[in-house]
């Protein structure tokens, strides 16, 4: 297809995507910001209050929770599911047998939706814990780990996905020259695959970083949120992440719509801060080849 | 050339889906959300009847157990939105007020036998129980008998089992001889998975709720006092100390796991309502109980005067018509009530194929032998309990219950928790709900 024939078609076949990106994206979040200014029951109907909604969400002990929590959970999750997806890779690239194989089998967790993920360790989790006469709804501690490790089973075979492609792709010569020059192995894993896998590392760290900050079905379908606590009238639910949180906000009662919609504009902006700051942090240490 | 049209065609074709939508011819029909999953099949069945007669499409949609605010609400936002949904009581009610159409004038309501099963505001009517249920302690008879001639009893006839001291002797007996008696325990498991806990945070929750209620006299309230909260334990504490599992591991136990355990007559109580037969009853393959083998307690938690109580009775379910659809959709779908409460397919699927009790004229009598029991009680002359449920502030309350009540029965929470959630949640749950 030469340039001419490409510049006459390229409206045609960007139409539908595009169109489908201003109707499920672009109006959608419009709409949803406008609505986090309204009292609202049913998105086509709603009346304009100002900035209560805000108000509101900043004074739900529930929210500030909820976002303690995520931020934990975050930095956990990402740090693991980084290394352990980074050594797979490389353990995988080392040239051992049937490495293919392997890959199949790590990268298949992604393949299962969250939700079912989440109910088949709830199964797993509660028959080792039941054991002990005990549950993952009725223990903080098990909740969060148990979090984490659904999440990392899960993520991290994608993670090492693209790892291998970056590891792939660094050139044999600079191994040899760090070889001739006389470095050791973890010279030469430090002064040369980590600065030449910083793309990969950007790229990586970006999606868990904002995934275990989106979580929201394999938190719903592992623990619901459960156990809550009772502080002065108000049930603190301890595992439940801030998307979950903003769902049963929204869902509280017919009052709440809008409160729910805030915390999520107020979620948006924090993960599009934290998501942006990350990358302009990695990138800076990336390197040209 | 070819490669081209048949580029501009591909094109084409991936537009067309966009305006197909737009086309649609405008003709009257109607659109039921409807709440209970256990009448799915019924209701889309009635429906097909009633569109083969007269040519009116009927769209008959259930959401999934626990969900159906959720879905009410997105499908409120559509075009095509519901033109029949449900509320369950006032609090429901005031969530979908703007949406309900009067009843007043319609020949629908003409069919009710009292007003009392209507959801009124001033001279509105909003809404309109379309059937009324009964929940209780079921029990086995058989196996109940069989304790009753057994040398351990202390309690030896169904007459004597009419109080809260009667019910834990009974209970703790059962639980200690149950090798005996060939069961797992005297309660089936108080299941707190999500299927399964509303029978504790709500329909339990109820009893503590009337009797205050009842003492101050009144029907709602924006602070509950809890004054029958050791009572609500008591019966808590029989419940999980005297079933088929460990109380331990009831937070993952389900409502099907209890409703097999009372199936395989591995329990001989089983709270539960009048819409449980269905699920119990023997099947095909001979398992679950025979009609003659039903029988049903109220629940007694040590109220005083409670040997003359009944059994709860009312209903959370009213039908509400959408007020913002079309002049047409309405008239359909008022047409299609009157139909479907006063026609033999309507009233006999009704009756028999979903196993109701309805408020109207031309109502049959249901099959369900909890039902013949549940009207038993009303001709003895005892007194029923109302649902006050529906004057729960929020779903939430529910829910903070039900967690603190999971807890306290693992040992990890305490009953000042569950106080706590019943208490102070109330107050805070319905100063949000009434902002």
């Amino acid at each position: 297809m030469n340039k001419r024939q490409l510049k006459f078609y390229f409206p045609i076949f960007v139409l539908p995507t595009f169109a489908a990106f201003c109707i499920g994206f672009i109006y959608p979040f419009l709409h949803g910001v406008y609505l986090s200014f309204c009292k609202f029951k049913t998105t086509s109907d709603a009346t304009w209050v100002g900035i209560q909604n805000y108000i509101d969400a900043f004074q739900d002990p529930s929210f500030l929770h909820a976002f303690a929590f995520t931020a934990v959970f975050t930095v956990v999750s990402v740090v693991l599911i980084n290394v352990l997806a980074f050594t797979v890779a490389h353990v995988l690239t080392g040239g051992i047998k049937g490495a293919n194989a392997f890959r199949t089998v790590f990268f298949m967790p992604n393949l299962i939706g969250g939700v079912i993920l989440g109910y088949i360790w709830q199964l797993i989790f509660n028959g080792i814990l039941q054991n002990w006469s005990t549950n993952i709804k009725l223990n903080s501690t098990f909740g969060f780990w148990g979090l984490i490790i659904l999440l990392c089973w899960q993520q991290i075979g994608y993670m090492m996905i693209i790892y291998i492609s970056g590891l792939n792709s660094i050139p044999e010569s600079l191994y040899e020259a760090a070889k001739v020059d006389g470095a050791t192995k973890w010279q030469t894993l430090r002064k040369v695959t980590l600065p030449m896998m910083m793309p990969s590392i950007t790229i990586c760290t970006f999606l868990s970083l904002t995934n275990s900050f989106k979580l929201f079905d394999q938190n719903l379908a592992l623990t619901a949120g459960e156990p809550g606590l009772q502080v002065g009238g108000e049930t603190i639910y301890q595992t439940e992440m801030l998307a979950l949180n903003i769902y049963n906000t929204f869902y509280q009662n017919a009052n709440t719509r809008g409160v729910g919609q805030a915390k999520a504009v107020v979620f948006f902006l924090l993960v599009a801060v934290i998501g942006l700051a990350q990358l302009y942090f990695t990138r800076k240490r990336e390197v040209q080849q | 050339m070819i490669k081209k049209i048949l580029a501009l065609t591909l094109a084409i074709l991936m537009i067309i889906p966009m305006f197909a939508a737009c086309g649609k011819e405008d003709t009257a029909s109607v659109y039921y959300l409807n709440f209970k999953p256990e009448q799915d099949a019924q209701w889309k069945a009635l429906a097909a009847t009633y569109t083969q007669k007269t040519g009116i499409p009927v769209t008959v949609v259930t959401a999934a157990e626990g969900t159906y605010e959720q879905t009410l609400t997105s499908e409120m936002d559509k075009k095509e939105a519901p033109t029949l949904f449900q509320v369950n009581g006032p609090v429901g009610l005031a969530n979908w007020k703007d949406y309900c159409y009067d009843f007043s004038g319609s020949k629908v309501l003409g069919e009710l036998t009292s007003n009392d099963f209507t959801l009124v505001e001033g001279n509105k009517v909003y809404g309109i129980a379309y059937v009324v249920e009964t929940y209780g302690i079921i029990y086995n008879k058989t196996l109940l008998a069989k304790y009753f001639a057994s040398n351990f009893a202390t309690i030896k006839s169904i007459d004597k089992l009419n109080n809260f001291a009667a019910l834990k002797t009974v209970a703790e007996e059962i639980q200690a001889n149950k090798t005996a008696l060939g069961v797992d325990g005297a309660f089936t498991s108080a299941g707190m998975d999500s299927s399964s806990d509303w029978r504790f945070q709500t329909h339990l929750a109820n009893m503590p709720i009337y009797y205050e209620y009842q003492a101050k006299g009144i029907g709602s309230t924006d602070a509950i006092e809890g004054k029958y909260l050791d009572n609500y334990r008591a019966i808590w504490d029989l419940y999980i100390n005297n079933a088929t599992c460990n109380p331990t591991v009831l937070a993952s136990k389900t409502g099907t796991d209890a409703e097999t355990e009372f199936k395989t007559e591995k329990a001989v109580f089983y709270q539960n309502g009048t819409w449980a037969y269905g699920s119990v009853k023997k099947d095909d393959s001979g398992i679950g109980l025979e009609d003659s083998e039903f029988g049903m307690l109220p629940i007694y938690i040590g109220a005083d005067g409670e040997e003359n109580q009944g059994l709860c009775t009312g209903s959370e379910n009213f039908w509400c018509v959408n007020s913002k659809a079309s002049e047409a959709d309405i008239q359909a779908t008022l047409d299609f009530l009157y139909w479907v409460v006063t026609s033999e397919e309507g009233t006999s699927s009704l009756a028999n194929d979903m196993g109701f009790v309805v408020p109207f004229k031309s109502a049959k009598a249901a099959s369900n032998p909890l039902v013949t029991i549940a009207n038993e009680y009303i001709a003895e002359g005892k007194t029923s309990v109302s649902w006050n449920f529906s004057s729960i502030p929020s779903e939430k309350w529910k829910k903070g219950l039900g967690t603190a009540l999971t807890q306290y029965a693992a040992g990890t929470g305490t009953w000042d928790s569950v106080g706590s959630a019943f208490v102070d949640g109330w107050k805070t749950e319905y100063a949000a709900a009434n902002q």
